[in-house]
Protein backbone atom coordinates (compact mmCIF):
# COMPACT_ATOMS: atom_id res chain seq x y z
CA UNK A 1 0.00 0.00 0.00
CA UNK A 2 2.67 2.51 0.82
CA UNK A 3 6.16 2.99 -0.73
CA UNK A 4 7.54 4.38 2.77
CA UNK A 5 9.69 1.43 4.55
CA UNK A 6 8.46 0.75 7.89
CA UNK A 7 11.74 2.00 9.62
CA UNK A 8 11.82 2.95 13.27
CA UNK A 9 12.45 6.57 12.52
CA UNK A 10 9.59 6.58 9.32
CA UNK A 11 7.08 4.88 11.57
CA UNK A 12 7.95 7.05 14.94
CA UNK A 13 8.16 10.52 12.71
CA UNK A 14 4.93 9.80 10.73
CA UNK A 15 3.01 9.12 14.01
CA UNK A 16 4.69 11.58 15.50
CA UNK A 17 3.41 14.20 12.75
CA UNK A 18 -0.20 12.35 12.04
CA UNK A 19 -1.18 12.96 15.85
CA UNK A 20 0.48 16.45 15.59
CA UNK A 21 -1.55 17.74 12.71
CA UNK A 22 -4.82 15.94 14.52
CA UNK A 23 -4.35 17.62 17.46
CA UNK A 24 -3.73 21.24 15.63
CA UNK A 25 -6.98 20.45 13.82
CA UNK A 26 -8.90 19.60 16.87
CA UNK A 27 -7.79 22.35 18.86
CA UNK A 28 -8.60 25.27 16.33
CA UNK A 29 -12.09 23.46 15.94
CA UNK A 30 -12.51 23.48 19.70
CA UNK A 31 -11.88 26.60 19.82
CA UNK A 32 -14.02 27.89 16.73
CA UNK A 33 -17.12 26.14 17.97
CA UNK A 34 -16.30 27.09 22.04
CA UNK A 35 -18.95 30.20 21.67
CA UNK A 36 -21.52 28.01 20.22
CA UNK A 37 -21.68 25.50 22.45
CA UNK A 38 -21.70 27.53 25.29
CA UNK A 39 -24.23 29.25 24.45
CA UNK A 40 -26.25 25.67 22.87
CA UNK A 41 -25.97 24.67 26.68
CA UNK A 42 -27.07 28.26 28.41
CA UNK A 43 -30.12 28.23 26.22
CA UNK A 44 -31.23 24.83 27.11
CA UNK A 45 -30.74 25.62 30.66
CA UNK A 46 -32.44 28.62 30.59
CA UNK A 47 -35.27 26.38 28.76
CA UNK A 48 -35.64 24.27 31.57
CA UNK A 49 -35.85 26.88 34.51
CA UNK A 50 -38.37 28.82 32.16
CA UNK A 51 -40.57 25.67 31.86
CA UNK A 52 -40.63 25.13 36.03
CA UNK A 53 -41.12 28.67 37.30
CA UNK A 54 -43.85 31.21 36.74
CA UNK A 55 -42.93 34.47 35.06
CA UNK A 56 -40.08 36.34 35.79
CA UNK A 57 -38.25 39.52 34.67
CA UNK A 58 -34.19 38.47 36.00
CA UNK A 59 -31.53 36.22 34.98
CA UNK A 60 -31.84 33.25 36.93
CA UNK A 61 -28.58 32.23 35.66
CA UNK A 62 -26.43 35.09 36.70
CA UNK A 63 -27.93 34.82 40.80
CA UNK A 64 -27.51 31.14 40.92
CA UNK A 65 -26.38 29.81 43.99
CA UNK A 66 -25.68 26.41 45.91
CA UNK A 67 -27.62 24.45 48.30
CA UNK A 68 -26.28 20.97 50.23
CA UNK A 69 -28.01 18.11 50.93
CA UNK A 70 -28.40 16.37 54.66
CA UNK A 71 -26.26 13.50 52.41
CA UNK A 72 -23.56 16.21 51.95
CA UNK A 73 -24.80 16.39 47.70
CA UNK A 74 -24.75 20.06 45.97
CA UNK A 75 -27.79 21.00 44.24
CA UNK A 76 -27.66 24.55 42.09
CA UNK A 77 -30.61 27.08 42.72
CA UNK A 78 -32.01 29.57 40.15
CA UNK A 79 -33.77 32.27 41.42
CA UNK A 80 -36.23 33.90 40.07
CA UNK A 81 -37.50 37.79 40.38
CA UNK A 82 -39.78 40.12 39.46
CA UNK A 83 -39.49 43.45 39.92
CA UNK A 84 -37.00 42.85 42.47
CA UNK A 85 -38.82 40.36 44.25
CA UNK A 86 -38.49 36.74 44.55
CA UNK A 87 -41.34 34.74 42.61
CA UNK A 88 -39.98 30.92 42.62
CA UNK A 89 -36.47 29.18 42.58
CA UNK A 90 -35.52 26.63 40.06
CA UNK A 91 -33.77 23.88 41.83
CA UNK A 92 -31.63 21.22 40.07
CA UNK A 93 -32.00 17.77 41.54
CA UNK A 94 -31.40 14.37 40.70
CA UNK A 95 -31.35 10.88 41.95
CA UNK A 96 -29.52 7.25 41.69
CA UNK A 97 -32.38 5.35 42.44
CA UNK A 98 -33.82 5.46 38.88
CA UNK A 99 -34.49 1.62 37.41
CA UNK A 100 -31.99 2.66 34.62
CA UNK A 101 -30.03 4.88 36.30
CA UNK A 102 -29.22 8.64 37.06
CA UNK A 103 -32.70 10.81 37.03
CA UNK A 104 -32.27 14.62 36.71
CA UNK A 105 -34.71 16.75 37.22
CA UNK A 106 -36.03 20.95 37.27
CA UNK A 107 -38.08 21.48 39.92
CA UNK A 108 -39.81 25.14 40.62
CA UNK A 109 -40.61 26.16 43.97
CA UNK A 110 -42.74 29.13 45.10
CA UNK A 111 -40.86 30.77 47.67
CA UNK A 112 -42.75 28.95 50.22
CA UNK A 113 -41.88 25.74 49.24
CA UNK A 114 -45.00 24.99 47.17
CA UNK A 115 -44.03 22.85 44.03
CA UNK A 116 -44.91 25.41 40.77
CA UNK A 117 -43.78 22.95 37.94
CA UNK A 118 -41.37 19.96 37.31
CA UNK A 119 -39.50 19.41 34.35
CA UNK A 120 -36.91 16.09 33.49
CA UNK A 121 -33.77 16.80 32.63
CA UNK A 122 -32.50 13.22 31.84
CA UNK A 123 -33.71 9.99 32.37
CA UNK A 124 -32.76 6.73 30.89
CA UNK A 125 -35.92 4.90 32.14
CA UNK A 126 -37.84 1.89 29.87
CA UNK A 127 -39.92 3.54 27.20
CA UNK A 128 -43.67 3.94 27.70
CA UNK A 129 -43.14 3.05 31.70
CA UNK A 130 -40.89 4.89 33.35
CA UNK A 131 -40.12 7.27 30.80
CA UNK A 132 -43.78 8.42 31.32
CA UNK A 133 -42.16 10.43 33.90
CA UNK A 134 -41.82 13.13 30.67
CA UNK A 135 -43.73 15.70 30.66
CA UNK A 136 -44.87 14.90 27.17
CA UNK A 137 -45.50 11.20 27.62
CA UNK A 138 -48.01 11.19 30.30
CA UNK A 139 -50.03 13.11 33.26
CA UNK A 140 -47.45 11.87 36.37
CA UNK A 141 -45.45 15.20 36.79
CA UNK A 142 -48.52 17.42 36.52
CA UNK A 143 -49.77 16.14 39.68
CA UNK A 144 -47.23 17.68 41.80
CA UNK A 145 -48.10 21.19 40.36
CA UNK A 146 -49.27 23.42 43.21
CA UNK A 147 -48.75 21.11 45.86
CA UNK A 148 -46.98 21.98 49.32
CA UNK A 149 -45.11 19.02 50.56
CA UNK A 150 -45.42 19.77 53.96
CA UNK A 151 -49.08 18.15 53.11
CA UNK A 152 -48.84 16.44 50.44
CA UNK A 153 -46.58 13.34 51.30
CA UNK A 154 -43.70 12.87 48.43
CA UNK A 155 -44.33 9.09 48.21
CA UNK A 156 -46.18 7.12 45.99
CA UNK A 157 -49.59 5.66 47.10
CA UNK A 158 -48.41 2.26 47.82
CA UNK A 159 -45.36 3.77 50.57
CA UNK A 160 -48.11 5.63 52.29
CA UNK A 161 -47.85 9.06 50.34
CA UNK A 162 -49.64 10.84 48.29
CA UNK A 163 -48.20 10.59 44.84
CA UNK A 164 -49.71 8.01 42.50
CA UNK A 165 -47.35 6.33 41.08
CA UNK A 166 -46.98 5.62 37.22
CA UNK A 167 -48.78 2.04 36.78
CA UNK A 168 -46.12 -1.12 36.38
CA UNK A 169 -43.56 1.80 36.96
CA UNK A 170 -43.21 2.16 40.74
CA UNK A 171 -39.49 2.05 41.05
CA UNK A 172 -39.23 5.04 38.78
CA UNK A 173 -41.96 6.78 40.51
CA UNK A 174 -40.23 6.11 43.67
CA UNK A 175 -36.95 7.87 42.53
CA UNK A 176 -39.07 10.58 41.03
CA UNK A 177 -39.96 11.49 44.43
CA UNK A 178 -36.83 10.67 45.87
CA UNK A 179 -35.49 13.77 43.61
CA UNK A 180 -38.00 15.86 44.45
CA UNK A 181 -37.99 15.32 48.13
CA UNK A 182 -34.00 15.98 47.89
CA UNK A 183 -34.68 19.24 46.45
CA UNK A 184 -37.57 20.38 48.63
CA UNK A 185 -35.42 19.34 51.82
CA UNK A 186 -32.39 21.03 50.76
CA UNK A 187 -34.23 24.22 49.61
CA UNK A 188 -36.63 24.25 53.20
CA UNK A 189 -32.88 23.80 55.01
CA UNK A 190 -31.57 26.55 53.16
CA UNK A 191 -34.34 29.07 53.53
CA UNK A 192 -34.12 28.45 57.38
CA UNK A 193 -30.16 29.62 57.16
CA UNK A 194 -30.91 33.47 55.32
CA UNK B 1 -18.57 -8.96 -10.44
CA UNK B 2 -18.93 -5.95 -13.29
CA UNK B 3 -16.34 -3.74 -13.82
CA UNK B 4 -15.35 -0.93 -11.04
CA UNK B 5 -15.66 2.72 -12.37
CA UNK B 6 -17.30 5.40 -10.36
CA UNK B 7 -20.54 4.63 -10.85
CA UNK B 8 -20.43 1.19 -9.82
CA UNK B 9 -18.51 2.59 -6.72
CA UNK B 10 -21.21 5.15 -5.22
CA UNK B 11 -24.11 2.45 -6.26
CA UNK B 12 -22.84 -0.31 -4.66
CA UNK B 13 -23.00 0.79 -1.08
CA UNK B 14 -26.03 1.73 -1.49
CA UNK B 15 -27.78 -2.05 -2.38
CA UNK B 16 -25.47 -4.47 -3.51
CA UNK B 17 -22.96 -4.42 -0.81
CA UNK B 18 -25.24 -1.87 1.34
CA UNK B 19 -22.80 -2.11 4.49
CA UNK B 20 -25.25 -2.81 7.32
CA UNK B 21 -28.02 -5.21 4.99
CA UNK B 22 -25.03 -7.05 2.94
CA UNK B 23 -21.93 -6.44 4.64
CA UNK B 24 -23.22 -6.79 8.46
CA UNK B 25 -20.71 -3.86 9.55
CA UNK B 26 -21.65 -1.31 12.02
CA UNK B 27 -24.32 -3.08 14.10
CA UNK B 28 -23.70 -1.72 17.24
CA UNK B 29 -25.16 2.18 16.18
CA UNK B 30 -27.16 0.22 13.79
CA UNK B 31 -29.39 -1.35 17.14
CA UNK B 32 -28.76 1.37 19.30
CA UNK B 33 -29.18 4.46 17.87
CA UNK B 34 -32.61 3.36 15.57
CA UNK B 35 -35.50 4.22 17.88
CA UNK B 36 -36.96 6.57 15.59
CA UNK B 37 -36.10 8.06 11.84
CA UNK B 38 -34.60 11.46 13.03
CA UNK B 39 -31.85 9.98 15.51
CA UNK B 40 -31.20 7.50 12.61
CA UNK B 41 -31.06 10.19 9.81
CA UNK B 42 -28.52 11.92 12.48
CA UNK B 43 -26.47 9.45 13.05
CA UNK B 44 -26.19 8.64 9.26
CA UNK B 45 -25.30 11.63 8.16
CA UNK B 46 -22.69 12.15 10.85
CA UNK B 47 -21.25 8.70 10.02
CA UNK B 48 -21.16 9.65 6.24
CA UNK B 49 -19.36 12.93 6.72
CA UNK B 50 -16.73 11.10 8.89
CA UNK B 51 -16.62 8.17 5.91
CA UNK B 52 -15.65 10.72 3.06
CA UNK B 53 -13.34 12.67 5.38
CA UNK B 54 -11.65 10.14 6.47
CA UNK B 55 -11.54 8.24 3.01
CA UNK B 56 -10.14 11.39 1.13
CA UNK B 57 -7.53 12.21 4.02
CA UNK B 58 -5.95 8.68 4.15
CA UNK B 59 -5.95 8.31 0.27
CA UNK B 60 -4.56 11.37 0.20
CA UNK B 61 -1.93 10.32 2.47
CA UNK B 62 -1.37 6.60 2.06
CA UNK B 63 1.67 6.97 0.30
CA UNK B 64 3.67 8.79 3.62
CA UNK B 65 2.45 5.88 5.81
CA UNK B 66 4.67 3.44 7.08
CA UNK B 67 2.52 -0.22 6.91
CA UNK B 68 3.84 -1.14 10.14
CA UNK B 69 1.47 2.11 11.89
CA UNK B 70 -0.90 2.46 9.09
CA UNK B 71 -3.83 1.17 11.71
CA UNK B 72 -2.91 3.68 14.64
CA UNK B 73 -2.47 6.30 12.01
CA UNK B 74 -6.08 5.88 10.25
CA UNK B 75 -7.69 5.71 13.70
CA UNK B 76 -6.67 8.86 14.83
CA UNK B 77 -7.51 10.65 11.19
CA UNK B 78 -10.75 8.94 11.98
CA UNK B 79 -10.82 9.73 15.77
CA UNK B 80 -10.05 13.45 14.53
CA UNK B 81 -13.05 14.09 11.80
CA UNK B 82 -15.50 12.00 14.46
CA UNK B 83 -14.65 15.04 17.49
CA UNK B 84 -14.95 17.53 14.59
CA UNK B 85 -18.52 15.87 14.16
CA UNK B 86 -18.68 15.94 18.06
CA UNK B 87 -18.06 19.35 18.69
CA UNK B 88 -19.84 21.06 15.61
CA UNK B 89 -22.95 19.14 16.25
CA UNK B 90 -22.86 20.49 20.18
CA UNK B 91 -22.91 23.57 18.92
CA UNK B 92 -25.23 23.88 16.33
CA UNK B 93 -27.51 20.89 17.02
CA UNK B 94 -27.88 20.38 20.45
CA UNK B 95 -31.46 18.64 20.64
CA UNK B 96 -29.47 16.15 18.59
CA UNK B 97 -26.27 16.10 20.10
CA UNK B 98 -28.38 15.00 22.81
CA UNK B 99 -30.45 12.33 22.03
CA UNK B 100 -27.47 10.26 20.18
CA UNK B 101 -25.36 11.44 23.09
CA UNK B 102 -22.25 8.09 23.27
CA UNK B 103 -22.85 6.88 20.12
CA UNK B 104 -21.37 9.96 18.66
CA UNK B 105 -17.65 9.17 19.90
CA UNK B 106 -18.49 5.37 18.93
CA UNK B 107 -18.60 6.39 14.96
CA UNK B 108 -14.91 5.89 15.78
CA UNK B 109 -15.32 2.04 16.18
CA UNK B 110 -17.91 2.06 13.49
CA UNK B 111 -16.52 -0.70 11.68
CA UNK B 112 -17.46 0.40 8.32
CA UNK B 113 -15.19 3.37 8.91
CA UNK B 114 -12.04 1.20 9.55
CA UNK B 115 -12.97 -1.23 6.82
CA UNK B 116 -13.38 1.40 3.60
CA UNK B 117 -10.04 2.81 4.80
CA UNK B 118 -8.23 -0.36 4.73
CA UNK B 119 -10.01 -1.64 2.17
CA UNK B 120 -10.31 0.93 -0.47
CA UNK B 121 -9.12 4.50 0.19
CA UNK B 122 -5.14 3.17 1.74
CA UNK B 123 -5.24 1.29 -2.38
CA UNK B 124 -7.16 4.04 -4.26
CA UNK B 125 -6.65 7.65 -5.12
CA UNK B 126 -9.00 10.47 -3.99
CA UNK B 127 -11.83 10.78 -5.99
CA UNK B 128 -12.85 6.97 -5.95
CA UNK B 129 -12.00 7.09 -2.31
CA UNK B 130 -14.47 10.36 -1.54
CA UNK B 131 -17.26 7.92 -3.97
CA UNK B 132 -16.76 4.69 -2.19
CA UNK B 133 -17.22 6.96 1.04
CA UNK B 134 -20.05 8.61 -0.01
CA UNK B 135 -21.73 5.55 -0.90
CA UNK B 136 -21.26 3.48 2.06
CA UNK B 137 -21.88 6.33 3.88
CA UNK B 138 -24.90 6.94 1.88
CA UNK B 139 -26.26 3.15 2.38
CA UNK B 140 -25.66 3.47 5.89
CA UNK B 141 -27.60 6.54 6.41
CA UNK B 142 -30.39 4.64 4.63
CA UNK B 143 -30.25 1.44 5.77
CA UNK B 144 -30.54 3.23 9.56
CA UNK B 145 -33.01 5.72 8.63
CA UNK B 146 -35.14 3.06 7.02
CA UNK B 147 -34.44 1.19 10.37
CA UNK B 148 -35.80 4.14 12.46
CA UNK B 149 -38.78 5.07 10.60
CA UNK B 150 -40.21 1.21 10.70
CA UNK B 151 -39.29 1.24 14.67
CA UNK B 152 -40.90 4.24 15.27
CA UNK B 153 -43.62 3.66 13.44
CA UNK B 154 -44.30 0.34 14.65
CA UNK B 155 -43.32 1.32 18.09
CA UNK B 156 -44.51 5.13 19.00
CA UNK B 157 -47.32 4.95 15.84
CA UNK B 158 -45.29 8.14 14.59
CA UNK B 159 -42.55 9.18 11.89
CA UNK B 160 -40.03 12.20 11.70
CA UNK B 161 -41.54 12.80 15.51
CA UNK B 162 -45.34 13.05 13.37
CA UNK B 163 -47.39 11.15 15.46
CA UNK B 164 -50.53 9.38 13.62
CA UNK B 165 -51.82 7.72 16.99
CA UNK B 166 -52.51 8.87 20.33
CA UNK B 167 -50.51 7.02 23.10
CA UNK B 168 -48.07 4.31 22.76
CA UNK B 169 -47.49 1.65 20.30
CA UNK B 170 -46.14 -1.62 19.94
CA UNK B 171 -43.52 -1.16 22.54
CA UNK B 172 -41.28 -3.84 22.00
CA UNK B 173 -40.16 -1.64 18.73
CA UNK B 174 -38.44 1.00 19.97
CA UNK B 175 -36.53 -1.36 22.58
CA UNK B 176 -33.82 -3.59 22.05
CA UNK B 177 -35.50 -6.62 20.87
CA UNK B 178 -37.43 -4.60 18.46
CA UNK B 179 -33.78 -3.43 17.27
CA UNK B 180 -32.88 -7.17 16.36
CA UNK B 181 -36.17 -7.79 14.61
CA UNK B 182 -36.97 -5.07 12.13
CA UNK B 183 -33.29 -5.66 11.05
CA UNK B 184 -33.35 -9.21 10.62
CA UNK B 185 -36.38 -8.60 8.19
CA UNK B 186 -34.80 -6.02 6.66
CA UNK B 187 -32.03 -7.97 5.75
CA UNK B 188 -33.89 -11.01 4.75
CA UNK B 189 -36.01 -8.69 2.46
CA UNK B 190 -32.56 -6.47 0.99
CA UNK B 191 -31.23 -10.08 0.44
CA UNK B 192 -34.08 -11.32 -1.78
CA UNK B 193 -34.46 -8.09 -3.44
CA UNK B 194 -30.27 -8.54 -4.61
CA UNK B 195 -30.73 -12.24 -5.69
CA UNK B 196 -33.78 -11.32 -7.67
CA UNK B 197 -32.04 -8.65 -9.71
Amino acid sequence: MTKKTSSFFNMVSTLFVVTFLSSAALGYVYELTKGPRAAADLAKKNEAIKEVLPEYDNNPLDEKYEITTKDGYKLTCYPAKKDGKLVGTAIETFTNKGFNGIIRLMVGFLPDGTIYDISVIEEKETPGLGNKMEKDKSDFSKQFKGKNPKFFKLKVKKDGGDVDAITAATISSRAFCDAVDRAYKAYMASKKNY
Amino acid sequence: MGELNKYNIFTRGLLKENPVFVLLLGMCPTLGVTSSAMNGLGMGLATTFVLVMSNAVISLVKNFIPNKVRIPCFIVIIASFVTIVDLVMAAYFPELHARLGIFIPLIVVNCIVLARAEAFASHHSILPSIIDGLGMGLGFALAVTILGAVRELLGNGSIFGIKFISGDGILVFVLAPGAFIVLGYLIAIVNKINRIR
